[in-house]
């Protein structure tokens, strides 16, 4: 097995925790679609297109509620809009490679698989990247349609525990990094407050309250960092 | 298919997409300032911890459901436990408290 296919199956094995987390949430997704008036196609469409949790229920909300496609459109921007930020996070980590093929994962980021591959300890290869968004993808997908097609989500209890699954799958993430570093227990509060602050008060809309948490929790950190490394630097040449 | 809805989904694609293709595009072989550099590593926890809070006190009415979830996630992943045991686990002690609840 070479490099590259090694690589494609670890990310394959990284996934399954999303895969398994993304199925209730699009299975429910396809139900509210068909009640909507979505039809099959549509509303497989729009998971193969759009590939955005959030903001594919945003609009389903929106169409009930009889919005123009344009305000749909531009509120399924401010929604993603935080991608630019994983994006450019993901780029300082990733292997070197052709645009094209970053051009092509990059379609599969999401809150999930950026998460996932930013905590990877080693460089995010493209055969990674690739293997981690096809089990995604293919799970949110296939049970998109699914849903539709059964017009049923899971049996109650299964779907309210299997509600916990993201964000199970966020602490499982983020653990082992706050046990090795207080820098990255700061960071994670400190965002976690600013969000917090910004959802009870209503201060934003959810898609740029995480954006403006975490930006704010990321420069905050390390400008105090650099504040650390100063004084530091300074005692040491006395 | 209607087509209203077909452009619909083609609009808002177009806008998902472009946030998450751009930063490849636009810091393509440039050397960020060492700042950027440092703020951009700090996203990954960061954001994790916004994702998390306040979004896991509202999955269900019942507040300790999220509260208990979490517990559980925390524990099995300070202990070391990889991340699907971690999800399976929380998912399998959430079915068991709805059940006795």
């Amino acid at each position: 097995m070479n490099k590259t296919q090694s690589e494609f199956r670890k990310g394959f094995q990284s996934g399954v925790s999303i895969a398994i987390g993304y199925a209730p949430v699009a299975l429910t997704f396809g139900l509210l679609a068909k009640t909507t008036g979505l039809s099959f196609g549509e509303t497989v469409l729009m998971s193969l297109i759009v590939y955005a949790g959030a903001s594919q229920y945003i609009s389903l909300s929106l169409l009930t509620l009889g919005t123009g496609i344009f305000e749909i459109i531009l509120t399924t921007f401010i929604v993603n809009i935080r991608h630019f930020l994983m994006s450019a996070a993901l780029n300082e980590k990733c292997e070197e490679d052709q645009l094209v093929n970053k051009a092509v994962y990059s379609f599969g980021i999401t809150d999930e698989t950026f998460s996932v591959a930013a905590m990877r300890d080693d460089t995010v290869t493209t055969g990674y990247m690739f293997g981690l968004n096809l089990i995604s993808y293919m799970s949110w997908v296939i049970c998109s349609g699914i849903g539709f097609l059964l017009g049923a989500s899971l049996p109650q209890t299964l779907q309210e525990s299997m509600s916990i699954a993201l964000y199970a799958m966020f602490i499982g993430l983020l653990v082992p990094s706050m046990k090795k570093s207080v820098k990255v227990v700061c960071l994670a509060a400190l965002a976690a407050c600013f969000n917090t602050i910004f959802s009870l008060t209503n201060a934003l809309s959810t898609g740029w309250a995480i954006v403006i948490a975490t930006l704010l929790s990321a420069v905050i950190i390390e400008l105090m960092e650099g504040v650390k490394n100063k004084q530091r630097g300074s005692k040491g040449e006395k | 298919m209607r087509s209203e809805i077909v452009w619909m989904i083609v609009g808002m694609g177009l806008v998902t997409y472009v946030p998450r293709v751009l930063p490849f595009f636009l810091f393509k072989g440039k050397e960020l300032p060492s700042f950027v550099q440092g703020v951009l590593k700090n996203v990954p926890s960061a954001t994790l911890g916004a994702l998390i809070f306040p979004g896991i006190f509202y999955i269900n009415e019942d507040i300790w459901f999220g509260i208990l979830g979490a517990a559980i996630a925390f524990i099995a992943a300070y202990f070391g436990a990889n991340v699907i045991i971690v999800v399976l686990g929380s998912i399998a002690f959430l079915s068991l408290y709805s059940f006795i609840m």
